[in-house]
């Protein structure tokens, strides 16, 4: 019997019942094909002849079906496949912009779409544009008093509130309710979270678990739809590197991190990129709010691996710079023995890891104070099980 | 005007200013290295002050702490009273006057450097109230000459010098070097060369000029600041409601025509260029001018004639630039100077190395 995986790479290889139930607009027109053509399937064995007679059958009474035709990958519904991760549809889905209140693109999106929110609207999926921090977002700074997108720990979630607390931990307990509580049933299905970075990252998704198939299936989908440009997926689970993000909040939390662009700054191109991202991430919950179900498929990502600091001297000022063979070369690999940093008097020091790693966050202004000058990953492919909602 | 030369005082004492707005990084760093290496630095023709002008912005990393230090020379700021609750940029730029001034008057530094960055992509840019401070452009065609790398302009603000609020403005001569496109809170590696480079040849020119060397004169382009523009903005809550057109983004300095686009509205619509004068933009969408309500500026181009000039000798201090009533003397004692040999060109490979030593 062949499983969900296995059809779907033999129908497109033939390009037989596949193609045919993609070109046809009506269920008798798919039928005539199929006698006519007498393809070569027909000659395969009987337990593919039963598979097919069942994806008849879902033809012949599925209208919901022939929507599928304009979806860019191919799927069937087969309701009989195995391995079928429920989830429950995504209802309550928000999208936060000015977690940093310097970030423009995310500040100026939000707005637009508290202003009108017919961009976003989606049939089915109640979708909440939201400031998260409002007084960064006035001050154009990137917080406050601490950063929100550090925030979320479960010591300042569980803390008693009150006004001496920071602000942006104040912050936090409140967005905690309102889209939480933090790992709770009632928690907000999907967030996302707009960020720009001035590194050169273009549009990176941030997965903060390796486990989430949801957020594997839909970020396989927003790959697909924005090809040939790509979307790097940054995966940040890791025992110490891994922070309590505002987007945390929710059970499926999304970062949208584009750049470069510098903080203040609003660059025409970077908005919208950010934009269209956003848009195929939505229609993909619309479709899974109506019951498509998505095939397993595999994701490559770039799982976080280590922090490196610029170079200090005994008083912890910085002493080199990332060096210009490194600069804006995110997601491109690095090798022992490349340059990395360059110090003020022209030195270069050379990266002394045991092998090739994928630097990203490459000069983020922000992190001069985190001590980081750029994050190494590693590759990785994860697979997703196919999903569907309950 | 090319015909004839032109003797001004030597350039003695030189100021060179970063960290004014404390989150432009190639500045603060370029500083901090002079500063640690703490060498006052002293040839025969020139001395160098290095200064970090906004300590406490730099601290922070922002380009202010409560107002821009960079406006506050004018002379009502730099001559208003300070109490408690004075600002401390408005301190600070009083202090900096004693310290480097005062404006206006003789004791002043003989020529002040104020480094920057901008996200526009300038290029390297020098930017002065005077179209005719003839050390200034001179060493702004110094610079284009030596510099292949990048592009080399001159904008000018059309300012009186009480009117001027810029820090570069309290010495005798004075420009601020902008160099981009750099994010503010970043330091890029061959920006902070650009940088290093411009400022090493700023002193090479000094030291050359105060050693007797006669600059031919010529012709320079320079753009003159006509206007600014702001972005359309919501007649309520005053927010933005477009962005630089992806047309226009990162091309400063490339000739804007009536009708070409100019913003991009956040719906996708167009907004073109009212203008009937085709201008030279520039700062385009510089992150700092958002809250001064400034998108772009834009400038007039045009062609400067500079005289040749030369450094007065021993001897000769008091004599200024000429008026026509005093040509024909200088022409004489020029004639003299010239039979006897006197004036000469210093090989400039000799002096270079004490120069090195200086800075990286």
């Amino acid at each position: 019997m062949y499983n969900t995986t296995e059809l779907c790479s033999v129908m497109s290889g033939h390009s037989s019942p596949a193609a045919i139930l993609y070109k046809c607009t009506t269920r008798t027109a798919f039928i005539s094909q199929l006698v006519k053509k007498r393809q070569p399937w027909f000659l395969l064995p009987g337990n593919f002849q039963r598979l097919l007679s069942r994806v008849l059958k879902l033809v012949l009474s599925s209208e919901s079906l022939y929507q599928l035709f304009n979806i860019p990958a191919f799927t069937t519904a087969m309701t009989s496949s195995t391995n079928v991760s429920c989830f429950h549809e995504a209802r309550r889905v928000a999208i936060f912009g000015g977690t940093h209140g310097n970030e423009m693109s995310g500040v100026t999106l939000v707005n637009l779409w508290i202003q009108n929110g017919k961009e976003i609207h989606r049939k089915g999926v109640e979708t909440k544009p939201f400031i998260t921090n409002p007084r960064a977002v006035e001050k154009c700074t990137r917080y406050v008093d601490t950063d929100l997108n550090r925030a979320f720990t479960t010591e300042n979630l569980s803390a008693p509130s009150g006004d001496d607390l920071p602000y942006e931990v104040q912050r936090a307990q409140q967005i905690n309710e309102i889209f939480g509580p933090k790992g709770s049933p009632e928690a907000y299905d999907v967030i996302f979270d707009l960020h720009n970075t001035t590194s050169n990252m273009g549009c990176t998704l941030i997965l903060e678990s390796s486990k989430d198939h949801f957020n594997l299936q839909m970020m396989h989908y927003i790959k697909k739809a924005i090809a040939p440009d790509s979307c790097p997926v940054l995966l940040t689970e890791h025992p110490l590197l891994k922070y309590s993000t505002s987007r945390s909040v929710a059970k499926h939390p999304i970062g949208l991190e584009v750049g470069p662009q510098p903080q203040g700054v609003l660059r025409s191109n970077i908005f919208e990129s950010m934009r269209v991202v956003l848009k195929h991430a939505l229609d993909f919950i619309e479709l899974f709010n109506e019951g498509l179900e998505f095939p397993p498929c595999t994701v490559d990502v770039f799982r976080v691996s280590e922090k490196m600091d610029y170079p200090r001297d005994t008083n912890g000022n910085i002493i080199a710079m990332v060096h210009p063979n490194l600069q804006d070369c995110d997601w491109e690999p690095l090798n022992p023995g490349d340059p990395m940093f360059q110090t003020f008097d022209g030195t270069t020091l050379r990266y002394e890891g045991a092998g090739t790693v994928y630097p990203t966050f490459i000069n983020e202004a922000a992190y001069y104070e985190k001590q980081q000058a750029f994050v190494t990953t590693r590759r990785e492919t994860l697979a997703a099980g196919a999903i569907k909602k309950t | 005007m090319e015909g004839r030369e032109v003797m001004l005082p030597t350039v003695s004492r030189v100021a060179l200013c970063g960290g004014t707005h404390g989150n432009e990084l190639s500045g603060v760093y370029l500083v901090r290295e002079r500063l640690k290496r703490k060498r006052k630095v002293e040839e025969d023709h020139i001395s160098v002050v290095t200064v970090m002008s906004n300590p406490r912005a730099v601290q922070q990393c922002r380009r202010y702490t409560e107002t821009d230090l960079n406006r506050c020379f004018t002379h009502a700021t730099l001559s208003g009273p300070v109490t408690d609750k004075t600002p401390y940029e408005i301190v600070r730029s009083q202090e900096l006057n004693t310290l480097l001034g005062p404006k206006g008057s003789p004791e002043a530094m003989d020529l002040v450097c104020d480094l920057h960055n901008t996200t526009a992509n300038m290029g390297l840019c020098l930017i002065a109230y005077s179209d005719c401070d003839w050390i200034s452009l001179h060493i702004y065609r110094y610079l284009q000459r030596q510099m292949s790398d990048i592009p080399v302009r001159f904008i000018h603000f059309d300012l009186p010098l009480n009117e001027a609020y810029s820090l570069d403005s309290v010495g005798k001569h004075g420009f601020a070097i902008e160099i981009g496109p750099q994010a503010h809170g970043v330091v890029r590696s061959n920006i902070l060369s650009t940088m290093q480079e411009g400022v090493q040849h700023m002193l090479e020119w000094v030291h050359l000029f105060n050693s007797g060397t006669q600059f031919e004169g010529g012709k320079v382009d320079v753009y003159t600041m006509v206007k600014n523009v702001d972005y359309p903005r919501d007649f309520e809550t005053h927010g933005i409601t477009a962005a630089i057109h992806p047309q226009l983004q990162d091309r400063d300095f490339c000739l804007l025509r009536p009708n070409d686009p100019v913003f991009q509205t956040f719906s996708g619509e167009t907004l073109k260029y009212k203008g009937t004068e085709p201008l030279y933009p520039f700062f385009i969408n510089e992150c700092a001018y958002y809250e001064k309500g400034i998108a772009l500026s834009l400038a007039r181009q045009r062609s400067v004639g500079i005289p040749s000039i030369r450094s007065e000798r021993e001897g000769e201090q008091g004599k200024r630039e000429s008026s026509a009533d005093e040509m024909e003397e200088e022409e004489k004692i020029q004639g003299e100077m010239e039979g006897e040999g006197y004036q000469k060109l210093i090989e400039y490979g000799e002096e270079s190395d004490s120069l090195n030593g200086q800075h990286n």
